[in-house]
């Protein structure tokens, strides 16, 4: 527990130091995500330190949201001026996300040849 | 004899209170979603903010109080984003096996769900802190509070916006890609977690074992590949 722990705040704040460092536009997590990628590919082993902590972490992912999401307390005002407009926007581009990504993906895997083995 | 009002005045002040609101009102929306057969539109994560926005209101509790207790939860989303790096590492493989589609969607399923947003957005009268706070909202929530932070975006509203995301995509990925005849497990999931983040994941796995595990991938890849699109399409709509 405490290997993982260490392990995964080490990774975040070395990702926090690149970014400033070098004004990258990443999230300083999102650095520290690729930093631990990069430590997998070189001691494998940490895989399996990490495995119980960052499973627990991440099956109660929603959980960690909830704290930010009652912020919407302060923009009600925001919610009321644009709530439709907002609600129509995330419909529509969620919905021509979706279809561009399994478009793309299927086109792609028929040209090149890796389609799915059902 | 010390009576209510002084107890409360006395806990209203520290984060225990709040921490254990918090995780009291998403354990009601956890078991309001097992009772609904999990069901995508009985969402944990919303009826605890309404559950915890009523009780605040009702109590008169500013949100920096509340957050103080809070935070303690708010934190973790840090290391959550670090997390992630083991899915993906586990993932490798179908990465390899399929990288030329794989690459295909994220482009396109990433880059739609940002422009898309942000030109409707904006025919649509939004503009400033409120678009800001929408360029990032197909990304998994802990990197896109980090990206709306970054862009003078407001990071509560991103989150919000990112929990309709993903509500919204959880709810229509199975009738939309029935109608457009996607066949393909990794296609159909891996196109839900790129724009529906882990609420679309879990509505995947649902669905199919091979679907779950390709919209965990196209969740991860995502939070990466918006971290750089986000700033580069906000520059252009504003």
């Amino acid at each position: 527990m405490i290997p993982a722990l260490l392990t995964l705040l080490a990774a975040q704040l070395a990702g926090e130091t690149l970014t400033r460092l070098t004004g990258a536009p990443l999230p300083g997590p999102v650095t520290g995500m690729l930093i631990l990628l990069l430590g997998f590919a070189l001691f494998p082993r940490l895989v399996e330190v990490l495995r119980p902590l960052a499973t627990g972490i991440l099956g109660n992912l929603s959980l960690l949201f909830v704290p930010a999401g009652t912020g919407v307390v302060g923009h009600l005002d925001k919610i009321v001026a644009y709530g439709p407009a907002l609600v129509v926007v995330l419909f529509v581009s969620t919905l021509a996300a979706i279809a561009a990504g399994a478009l793309a993906f299927a086109a792609v895997a028929r040209l090149t040849g890796t389609e799915f083995e059902q | 004899m010390t009576d209510f009002a002084e107890i409360w005045s006395y806990l209203a002040q520290g984060p225990l209170l709040w921490l254990t609101a918090t995780l009291a009102a998403y354990a009601i929306g956890a078991a309001c979603f097992q009772a609904a057969g999990r069901r995508p539109w009985v969402n944990p994560v919303l009826i605890a903010v309404v559950l915890l926005a009523s009780l605040l209101a009702l109590t008169g509790t500013p949100y920096p109080v509340y957050f103080e207790g809070a935070q303690f939860v708010h934190f973790l989303l840090g290391p959550a984003t670090v997390a992630l790096a083991l899915p993906l590492w586990d993932n490798l493989g179908h990465v390899k096996r399929a990288a030329l589609p794989l690459l295909a969607a994220l482009l396109a399923g990433s880059s739609v769900a940002v422009l898309s947003a942000l030109g409707l957005a904006v025919a649509f009268g939004i503009d400033g802190e409120v678009l800001a706070s929408l360029a990032p909202k197909s990304a998994t929530a802990p990197v896109a509070l980090g990206i709306s932070d970054r862009l003078g975006g407001s990071p509560t509203l991103t989150a919000v916006l990112v929990i309709l995301t993903g509500i919204i995509g959880a709810i229509c990925t199975t009738p939309l890609l029935n109608a457009l005849r996607i066949r393909d497990w990794r296609a159909r999931g891996f196109a839900t977690g790129v724009a529906a983040h882990g609420i679309g994941t879990a509505r995947a796995f649902q669905v199919h074992p091979t679907a779950g595990a390709f919209a965990g991938l196209g969740m991860g890849l995502n939070a990466v590949l918006t971290a750089f699109l986000a700033p580069l399409a906000l520059r252009l709509f504003q």
